[in-house]
Formats: structure tokens, sequence, C-alpha cells
């Protein structure tokens, strides 16, 4: 087999050397039965050209892929620097463990410090860690953490933060006890804060939400006063947007695909998590921190490493070990490229696109703007006739628009969301409200 | 150490992007000017060239598996096959909105669906979801699993989850994220479970039991079946950590030997590469009883078709946003083809013959507390070393003669552990050399004790100091420190 290196030589040598004869009795220390029950799995061995041509069929087997996307809800179809690939193609980073040699881990530790800060920079806030698996988790992880700070069992969460988030977060807090109050949304489809009761340890809200409105947080810390205010945002549009940090938010977490990942049918994503540093001992994950070496020369290592689960077991801050270090970098190496220019034209180009498609589809016979709210990238249309068959209409013309059924259990009936990004052309956008019934 | 940030930002860099073709928005007008942003975040605009070389720069200070050895116990640091990077990267692939619908995917359906029933025969299980992202995210799924199921069977004073002393830190970890407490079962002078006190703490609060297959010193628990069974007499459910199945795969299978969970490291066992940390995949199998448990969206195949399948009332929920890393699951499938049946054969036998190959040769010269019969792994200690070297040391010394250092200080059962975990896919010619740098760095801790304890020297930096990131906390790049006066 291609990936070994021992010799039918070697191995005979090897076995001389520990006093065995076959190879066997090195699995002489499993129950004869259980190796007796054993079963192939039925695969021959293949060449790498055939895996190749495999695995290419199944590649070339997802129309999806070559079709225009006016999807989102939480991944988005964003352009990435041709660069991003070719650093993470580079093997001294996508090969490498986790940095716990620190003094030969330097790029990765380097790299994870420079991420810590361009979400802080991001968010508005103080200290972020590392990552975490996806935006759903760091919302879940988020949950725990608020709970572990004020203890009262509670967390009120809105309904329209993305369903995956709000799946994920119920099944964590199901099993850490936690039970989950529901926040209704108002007309405008933003958090109807006059319904959030008093005695939770958090209220979870997320900025832009579900329907892609941007949810008003001005204010809303203060009212709150020690129950802690937890964000889920898209940091993307944090290009335009005031940070969530401005608004005194104690928690702040996001889906980071767009910073340079791509959609991969769902993963791997990026969990970012930030917060404010007086709650660094109750943060989940790695952080990466500076330091100097026994010369006085300035390095990184992790830090604050007492939280977590190889140090403190059953008392630490989560489980999380592995996390989405290449993800991180990813982003790391995205807004290195963009700059903050960059990320502004961009974050202006989805702002400035989805807008143009919204004025069209206004002007539209039996179509409308489900909520009159400031919007971002992404915004829900309602239609006279049923949105099934809308989205069929999209689908014919080569456009991939969300099946209806999400937001119809979001509460939002006869409603497609769409989600514009700088990669939509004018005429694309043009040939999408053709087909939504429109006159351009 | 320069970061991104210690570069000066230039004008007028773009060509990114292209020019708006859409009429340009007043953003305070469509926004709302309270929630436009006022203040730009601090992100240098660099020349693609210096990003490239900053980057460039930095991935030199690291160490890879295409570098050399990386005997990292536990972690099953295997080569990355480069087949399976370049397959994860077809647009095919890459370019999948996890929202289309399931019509136009049917090739990353598939492959889901193919992989997860090529881990459930690997596994000897009823069914596997690939939803978990890593190793501790499965356990965590597991324990999840283990809490429904209690319940659904009306025991919910099951609280207790028991773990043998040689654990990582993961599972107690995650057994307390699902609310369960956590009781130790020594081991015994073998290093496996001691049966006698673990069938002392079996009784009616006992949820189940989490174990390491083989343990965490590379020994293989003889007793598997007894323990197994027992456990399940007492009512009781077994996880079966798989971070090293490497030295069993493709000639036993967990479910042959008791295991109601069981997780796979995608990351560890199938080659998909550690990425510095992740993204890792952390596919988990059931028992026949935990089936109607699994996390939703269930990836189902009828008639040729695959579709997903949220229709499972009894299900934990979810625990990702979607349906897993499937960027890694395609790496894994890439290599499970490659592989097939006599390849997974090869992987245990290679494993297994050159961790015991490395183990008879070092345990000359280091100590070998559980000598005996290793399977893919196994611990060393440093405690006899001379002149106050200690397992540290030896680690940064190691990195001098170019080769990272094996895991130390775990498990915790071996003081100054050096845990060795060669892989499979190192050859002879390389583990003689590993071992000859360990037993020359031991003649230096005679010899040369300061050579060793001042090492790394030939490092990008020297040993960091860990106590000041601790005490003084330095977490992301400080713009207002004034710059040192030299």
């Amino acid at each position: 087999m291609r990936y070994l290196s021992n010799a039918a030589s070697d191995r005979d040598r090897m076995l001389n050397a520990i006093g065995r004869h076959d190879v066997e009795e090195l699995f002489s220390d499993i129950p004869a039965e259980v190796l007796a029950k054993y079963e192939p799995i039925g695969l021959e061995p293949k060449s790498e050209l055939e895996v190749f041509d495999a695995v290419r069929r199944l590649a070339d087997g997802n129309p999806a892929a070559g079709l225009v996307s006016l999807l989102g809800g939480g991944i988005y179809d964003h352009y990435v620097p041709r660069v991003v690939a070719h650093i993470l193609g580079r093997s001294e980073f996508y090969t490498a463990y986790t940095p716990y040699q620190p003094e030969i881990s330097q790029g990765t530790l380097t790299a994870m410090f420079e991420f810590q800060t361009l979400v802080c920079e991001l968010t508005g806030m103080e200290i972020a860690n590392a990552s975490m698996y996806d935006g759903a988790t760091a919302l879940a992880e988020a949950v725990l953490m608020a709970d572990r700070i004020r203890g009262r069992g509670r967390i009120a969460m809105a309904t329209n933060v993305l369903p995956q988030f709000r799946r994920v977060v119920a099944t964590y807090a199901w099993a850490a006890g936690i039970e989950l109050v529901e926040v209704p949304f108002d007309a405008s489809g933003r958090c109807a804060w006059d319904r959030v009761p008093h005695d939770v340890s958090g209220v979870v809200v997320q900025s832009p939400n579900a329907f892609g409105v941007i949810e008003s947080l001005a204010g809303r810390k203060a009212a709150l006063g020690d129950t802690l205010l937890v964000v889920a945002t898209y940091p993307l549009a944090l290009g335009l947007l005031e940070p969530p940090g401005a608004f005194e938010a104690d928690i702040v977490v996001g889906e980071g695909q767009s910073l340079g990942l791509p959609m991969g049918f769902g993963g791997p994503l990026l969990g970012l998590f930030a917060t404010k540093m007086e709650f660094l001992r109750q943060l989940p994950g790695r952080i990466a921190g500076r330091t100097v070496d026994a010369d006085g020369k300035p390095g990184f290592t992790m830090a604050a490493q007492t939280r977590e689960q190889h140090i403190r077991r059953e008392r630490a801050t989560s489980n999380i070990c592995t996390n989405s270090a290449l993800c991180a970098l990813a982003a790391t190496v995205y807004l290195a490229s963009v700059g903050a220019d960059g990320l502004h034209q961009v974050a202006e180009l989805c702002c400035a696109k989805a807008h143009y498609l919204a004025d069209a589809v206004r002007k539209t016979k039996g179509m409308k703007l489900a909520f009159d709210a400031p919007f971002f990238n992404e915004f829900v249309v309602e239609t006279k006739e049923p949105a099934r068959a809308v989205q069929r209409r999209l689908a014919d013309a080569g456009f991939l628009v969300e099946d209806p059924a999400e937001l119809e259990a979001q509460g939002v009936r006869n409603a497609l969301r769409l989600a514009v990004t700088e990669q939509r052309s004018r005429d694309e956008l043009d040939r999408a409200v053709s087909a939504l019934g429109g006159k351009r | 150490m320069k970061t991104l940030f210690d570069h000066a930002s230039r004008e007028g860099v773009g060509g990114l992007f292209p020019a708006c073709d859409v009429p340009a928005v007043a953003l305070h007008d469509v926004l709302g000017a309270g929630l436009v942003r006022a203040r730009a975040p601090r992100i240098p605009n660099l020349s693609e060239g210096e990003v490239a070389r900053h980057y460039t720069a930095l991935s030199k200070l690291n160490y890879g598996v295409d570098d050399g050895i990386y005997p990292l116990g536990s972690c099953t640091m295997k080569y990355n096959p480069k087949l399976n990077e370049d397959v994860a990267r077809l647009p095919g692939f890459a370019g999948v909105h996890p929202h289309a619908d399931a019509d136009l995917t049917q090739g990353a359906l598939g492959l889901l669906h193919e992989l997860s029933e090529l881990l459930r025969a690997i596994s000897g299980m009823a069914a596997v979801t690939l939803q978990p992202v890593a190793g501790a995210h499965g356990e965590l799924l597991g324990m999840f699993l283990f809490k429904r199921v209690l319940e659904q069977r009306g025991e919910p004073s099951r609280t207790r989850i028991l773990l043998p002393d040689s654990a990582h830190g993961t599972n107690p970890a995650s057994a307390a994220m699902a609310g369960f407490s956590v009781t130790e079962i020594r081991s015994n002078d073998r290093g496996t479970v001691d049966l006698d006190a673990l069938r002392a703490e079996l009784d009616s609060t006992v949820a189940g039991i989490m174990l390491t297959v083989p343990n965490t010193l590379g020994i293989f628990e003889e007793n598997i079946l007894d323990v197994t069974r027992a456990v399940h007499d007492a009512g009781g459910l077994c996880y079966f950590d798989g971070a090293n199945l490497n030295s069993f795969i493709g000639r036993a299978r967990p479910g042959d030997m008791g295991a109601d969970v069981f997780h796979f490291n995608l990351h560890k066992t199938l080659s998909t590469p550690h990425g510095g940390g992740g993204p890792g995949a952390g596919a988990v199998a059931v028992s026949a009883p935990l089936v109607d448990y699994l996390p939703v969206p269930w990836i189902v195949e009828s008639s040729g078709a695959v579709r997903l399948d949220w229709d499972h009332p009894k299900s934990v929920g979810s625990v990702h946003s979607f349906y897993g890393n499937f960027l890694v699951a395609v790496r894994a499938y890439a290599y499970l083809l490659q592989l097939g049946d006599s390849g997974l054969r090869e992987v245990s036998e290679n494993a297994v013959l050159n961790a015991n190959y490395l183990q008879e040769r070092l345990k000359k010269t280091y100590p070998l507390p559980y000598d005996r019969l290793c399977k893919h792994e196994f611990v060393l200690s440093g405690e006899s070393l001379p002149n106050h070297v200690s397992t540290l040391d030896v680690a940064k010394r190691l990195i001098d003669y170019g080769v990272h250092p094996p895991t130390i200080y775990f498990p915790l059962i071996v003081h100054e552990a050096l845990m060795i975990e060669p892989t499979e896919t190192e050859g002879l010619a390389s583990l003689d050399r590993f071992a000859e740098i360990l037993e020359t760095i031991a003649r230096e801790a005679q010899e040369n004790p300061d050579l060793v304890r001042g090492a790394p020297m030939r490092a990008p930096v020297r040993r960091l100091d860990q106590t000041k990131a601790a005490r003084n906390p330095v977490l992301s790049y400080p713009f207002d420190e004034q710059a040192p006066t030299t």
C-alpha cells in the first residue's frame, strides 16, 4: 500500500527484533472470539487514478455548485481571494498538530493571535478564542457560559435566530438542564424585547437575524441590567455595521464562513467566540497569548489553559479540544488580503446589490418585503402566489433559492429568503427579477 | 514574531472586487445612522505579495507531518495523502450550499451516505452519524445519547459515568457537559481496568462507562468482554473512545466488543490532516437500541435517491449546523477507497509493528512501566534521567534534532510520561533515527545536562515563559502599546 514506508524485509527485521514470528501474534491480546467475528467491508483497494476519477464523478453529481446562488441563512456564496487557498495548502500549516510544543508552532500560534485580534476588531470585543466548531456550537457554548456566570438556569432566545443555531442550542441546553424561553419577533421581524423575561441568565439575539433584519441593540444592555446580552452575528456584515461590542454585548458569537471559507456543503465551518476580559476564566476553547522566550525574545504560546479539559477535566469550561484552526487561518488570511478597505468594499457591494434586488421586488406585482426594517444583504419576500411555485420558477431560470418550508416553520408564510453577495452581477439580479415575474 | 498588525498599511491597494454595477446606496439612509459602523476595524491594507510573504514566513516556523516523524501519542499523526486534499477542493464539493435542494446535491449526499455505510461496516455497529466534527464532539453526542436513552427508559437517576484513570481529559469534560458526574476507576498493575474496582462501583446510579480501546497506555483491555458485560448486566451503557482505532482497524470491531457508542476520529485514523488543531471529524456509530436517538437530519437512501430525513421524534436533536465536516468526509472517503480491505489490515499491522519495535528498542534506555505487548503506542517514563533532566527537557531537546516530541505528561498514571505513537506511515529507517536521537539525549543527560535542560537552541524561539503568559495575559494585539525604544 503506497502510504506505507516499510519494505517486507524491514517488517521481517522488526519482527525478529521483537522476538515474534508472525505479525498476527501482535494481536493476540484481542479476544479470539472478537477477531473471529470480523467481517471485511467489501472494498477492493484502488489506484490513485481510479480513486480520483470515482470521487470526481461524485463531485460532478452536484449541479447546485454551478447554479446562481441566492441562498443564505448563515452560509453565503462569497468570493475567496486566490491567495487564501495557496497559504492553506502549505503543509507546514495543514499537517501540523495543535500547538502544544510552542517552539516549533510559532506559525500556528502567531496566526491564532492574529485571528483573535481580528475577531476582537470586527466584533468590538476585548477577547476572542481561537475558534469553535461552527456558529451554532459557538452559540450553544455561549448559552452554557452565560448560565455558568449568572446561574439562573434559564436563557431567553429569540425565535428569529437561525433554525440551525436554535436546534443545536436546544440540544446542548437540554443536556445541561437549562430552560430555554422563546422570545417572539414583532411585526418588523425584530426581537420583541418587551417579551424578554427578567429572571434569565442571558438573552440571545442574532443580528442580522434569520430574516436578514438588523436588530436594534441600542440601549438594550442597560435595560437588561446584569442579564447577559449574547449576540450572534455575521462577521462580513461587520465591515459596515456597528459591532455588537458597541452595544455592550457580553458575549458575541458568529459563523465565520463568510471570511474566506468555501460553502463546502456546510462544513467545515468556523465558530467565532468573543467576550469581555472579565469573563476570561469562563471562556471555552483555546486561546493564544503573547510572552517571551528564555532570551527575552517575544513569542506566542497557549494561554489560560487551566480552563481547558486536558488540565481541568470534568471541571473544564468546555470539552472542546480539536477546533477549526485551519478555518481560522483562512479567515485570517482572508482579512489580511482584503484589509479594512476591502472589507468595507465587499460589504458595501453586498448591501448595494441586495437593496437593488429588493427595490425591484418591491415594484413587482404580487410581491412585497415581509418586514419593513433595515437589512444588510438578505431579506424575506412575501409572495401572493404559493412561494414554492415562485421558487420553482427561479430554479428553472438557474437560481438557487431555499425551500420556503424553513421560513414557514419560523412563522413566516408564503415567503422566500433571498441573499445577495458581491458575486452576483446586475445582469443576474435582473434575470432573477424577470423570473420572479417582474418587468425588467 | 512579526504579526499582521506590525505591517504598515497603505492606501489604494484594492483590485480584488469589481466596481459596483448597481446604484450605490447611502448607508445611513438604508440602514439608519445608529447601525453604520463608526470606526473601521484596524486591519492593515497590504499588497498580495506582502500577505503571501507574511504567511509563508509564518509557515516556516511550524513543524508538520511533511517535515518528519510526528510521534504524538493518541494523536495518530500519520501522513496525509495529497490526493485527499485535491478532491476536497473540487468545485463540485467546495461550492455546494448546504441548503440547496437534495436533487441538486446527490453526489454530496451520496458520498456522505456511502461513507457512513463504510464506517458502519468498520465498526460492526448498527448505524453511523457524520454530524460530530471532532472526537470530543462525538463524545458529547455519545453522552447526549446516553442521557436520552436513560430518560426514555425511565432511569434518569443513573447519573454517574465511570472512567478509567488513564482516560483523555475530554472524556470527563464531555460527561460533565451532559450533566453526568464522573467516577474514576483505577487501573491494575497490568495497566488495564481493575475488574474488582469496576464491579464495586456498578450500581443503579451508573449511566455507563467511557473506555478508550486500546487504552492510552497503548494496551488492549484483554478483559474487554468482561468489562462491557459487567456494565450491561448492571444496566449501564458502554462508550468507546475511538482515538486509538488505528491499532485494530481492519481486524476487530467495537460492535463485537460490546460498545453502545463508538466515535471515529477521521482526522486520526482516516488520515485527514489536523490543520494545526482542526477541523477534524468525529463520526459516531451506535448499537441497535440507540439508533432512534441519533441526531437529525439522517441521511437516508431509498430507491437510488439520497435525502435528508428529519422525522425522528426520539432524536436528541442536532449537534452541528448541517451535516458535519463534509469536506473532511470527502478526504476520509477517498482514503478508504484507496485502501480497501487489504489496506486497512496493513494499516493496523504496520502501526502495531512499528510501535512494538520502538518500544523494544527504547525500553533499554528509558523505563517502560507497563512492559508488555503494546498496540499502536506505548508510554515510557523520563523519571530515571540523571541531573534533574525532565521529560519536558527531553521533548525540547528532540526539537534541536529536528524531530517533533511525543505527547508528554500524559497519561497521568505514568510519572514523567513520554507517550510515543509512530503510526504506520513511518518506515524502519525513520524509527531507527528517532530511537538513536532519544538514546543520544539520554547520554547527554548524563554527560552534558545543561545542553538538554537549556533546549531548544535551534528552534525559531527558545523555551517560552508560560507563567508570564498566564500572569499578564496579552490575548490580542496591543495597538495602544508604546513601541519599544531601542
